[in-house]
């Protein structure tokens, strides 16, 4: 039972970005968010940045979760932020970033407003926790 | 704490916080999202599509308001299997009306996990011909659990793209039982999609989606097969409005000539006219206006690559035109309002009832009771709904000062 009190139903977009078509982990992800209660839009494949703002955007998430495996995440995770900024739809989107990400640009990425990032071997239930934990509250 | 309650939804316990919220006035910082919304602010309308769907605090005053600025979409419901190629369609028809100038509005509605609630939106997979394109806007709706609930948050949702100034929205939704067919008759145009090739579908037809359809669609019109789909629609379209039916040519045809069309009243809804059309002017109120039925189109389309897109575009529009045209529009919207009202009310009541439920310690508590042995359901039932009625006695009294009532 959940336990925050506002028992509003979690909106995720699970997201793959650029020429990556790796989405294994995209799937994994989308089907434990779902079974954690949570309502997961899944992008398709080979997305630009600006389909990833559109659906954000649109759909109203709480949490992007980008699935990148191509190495281009230095170009491609600005690009949506700078378009959810666009939207007025950065501050209260928690963005996250799965995939193989080198220790310094997890640094950068934090640093323009990823709020967390997960490598190969997070077990799902520490993600569906942190999403519980750091889902934006809206009044 | 209570056990889960079959009337509420699994999705959200806010509901069950306290008194039901039912006021239909619009609070400020709603008036200020609706002049956001109104403005065209694509966040606004998302957020007010989220409180919508969460029925949030206040979510009805906004509905309310909206209604002031509906009315000028195309509503149009497509349905059918899983894998007719609803989601591919519904991007090609997206990006066709974008490309005479329309505006677009999408609401893709999937099921939800019965377990856990969740569920994974997927029909946003097929909108790639809309890239980047905010004036296609796509939103993913899932059902929820909520009864009877679903068709009425996408009505709602529909209205705020209306208001936001969509020229045409599109309904998605799985062809697969009571609830999908209540969303989709939330608009103006049904179109029921089929692939060629598997009599099932047709047994989908026959389990009453073939009553809703004003266009059928044969999707994947290249695979062997669809000639026999389509010829198969055909005779079932035809045996549907009775054998004095035309193949619609133009999408419809000219008045009944007075008896002799055994069918006519079949639908239910259709209003107990059909023997006499001889009414003096098809008034756009009256039922008596009965006297230009439409003929389901048949049509075949290849989704993939947008053949015979254009020509369900022209089928959309010719049904449109003879909505307004004939009076069935007010005929429809009058049904759909209808049942908007009954569902809402029923659902409030249904409120007071687990509200009242809970003042006598809960339904596991009452339930208990009857275990014992020292009390039965019918006697719990009333024991409940007997001080509801009797306030309904006593101040409800439609024809009566509202003064009063109030007090």
């Amino acid at each position: 039972m959940s336990v925050e009190g506002t028992g509003r139903t979690v909106r995720c977009l699970v997201a793959k970005v650029g020429l990556d078509g790796h989405d294994r982990g995209a799937h994994v992800i989308a089907r434990a968010f779902r079974d954690a209660g949570f309502e997961v839009v899944y992008s398709g494949l080979h997305r630009a940045p600006e389909e990833i703002v559109q659906a954000a955007v649109q759909e109203d998430v709480d949490v992007l979760g980008i699935s990148i495996l191509s190495g281009a995440h230095n170009t491609l995770v600005p690009k949506v932020i700078d378009g959810l900024k666009e939207y007025g739809a950065f501050e209260d989107t928690l963005i996250l970033v799965g995939g193989i990400i080198p220790e310094d640009d997890v640094t950068e990425l934090k640093a323009l407003g990823v709020a967390e990032v997960f490598g190969p071997g997070t077990p799902m239930s520490e993600t569906i926790e942190f999403v519980r934990n750091n889902a934006p509250e809206r009044e | 704490m209570t056990g889960p309650d079959a009337n509420e939804g699994t999705g959200s316990t806010r509901r069950r916080t306290g008194p039901a919220d039912r006021t239909a006035d619009l609070r400020d910082d709603d008036a200020d999202l609706l002049e956001s919304l109104l403005s065209g602010d694509h966040r606004a309308l998302a957020r007010v599509i989220t409180r919508i769907e969460e029925r949030e605090p206040g979510y009805r005053g906004l509905v309310s308001a909206l209604y002031d600025h509906t009315g000028g979409a195309d509503v149009i419901g497509v349905t059918g299997a899983p894998g007719a190629g609803k989601s591919t369609l519904v991007d090609k028809l997206a990006a066709a009306y974008r490309d005479r100038g329309d505006t677009v509005g999408v609401v893709a509605v999937d099921p939800s996990s019965p377990y856990s609630g969740g569920a994974v939106l997927g029909d946003r997979i097929r909108m790639a011909s809309n890239v980047g394109d905010m004036d296609v806007f796509f939103r993913s709706m899932s059902a929820r659990g909520q009864l009877g609930g679903l068709s009425m948050a996408t009505a709602d949702a529909v209205k705020a793209l209306d208001a936001f100034g969509k020229d045409v929205v599109l309904i998605e939704t799985v062809g697969a039982g009571q609830n999908e067919v209540d969303v989709v008759r939330t608009a103006d145009t049904v179109a029921v999609l089929v692939q060629p090739g598997s009599g099932d579908d047709v047994q989908t037809l026959k389990a009453g989606i073939l009553e809703i359809g004003d266009v059928f669609v044969v999707n994947k019109a290249d695979v062997d097969g669809a000639e026999r789909a389509l010829a198969e629609l055909e005779e079932m379209v035809h045996r549907r409005e009775g054998s004095t039916a035309t193949p619609g040519a133009a999408g419809h045809h000219g008045p009944h000539g007075g008896g002799g069309a055994p069918n006519v009243a079949a639908d239910s809804d259709a209003p107990n006219v059909a023997a006499d059309s001889d009414a003096p002017d098809a008034a756009a109120d009256s039922d008596a206006s009965n006297d230009a039925e439409w003929t389901p189109e048949v049509l075949g389309t290849v989704a993939e690559t947008g053949e015979g897109v254009a020509e369900l575009i022209d089928a959309f529009d010719a049904h449109a035109t003879h909505l307004r045209e004939s009076g069935d529009l007010a005929r429809t919207r009058r049904r759909r309002y209808a049942e908007e009202i009954r569902t809402l009310v029923r659902a409030d009541v249904g409120t007071l009832a687990t509200e009242a439920i809970d003042r006598r310690g809960g339904i596991q508590t009452l339930a208990d009771r009857v275990r014992r042995k020292e009390a039965d359901p019918y006697g719990v039932a009333a024991e409940i709904v007997d001080p509801i009625a009797a306030c309904l006695e006593d101040r409800d009294d439609p024809n009566g000062d509202r003064e009063r009532a109030d007090e």
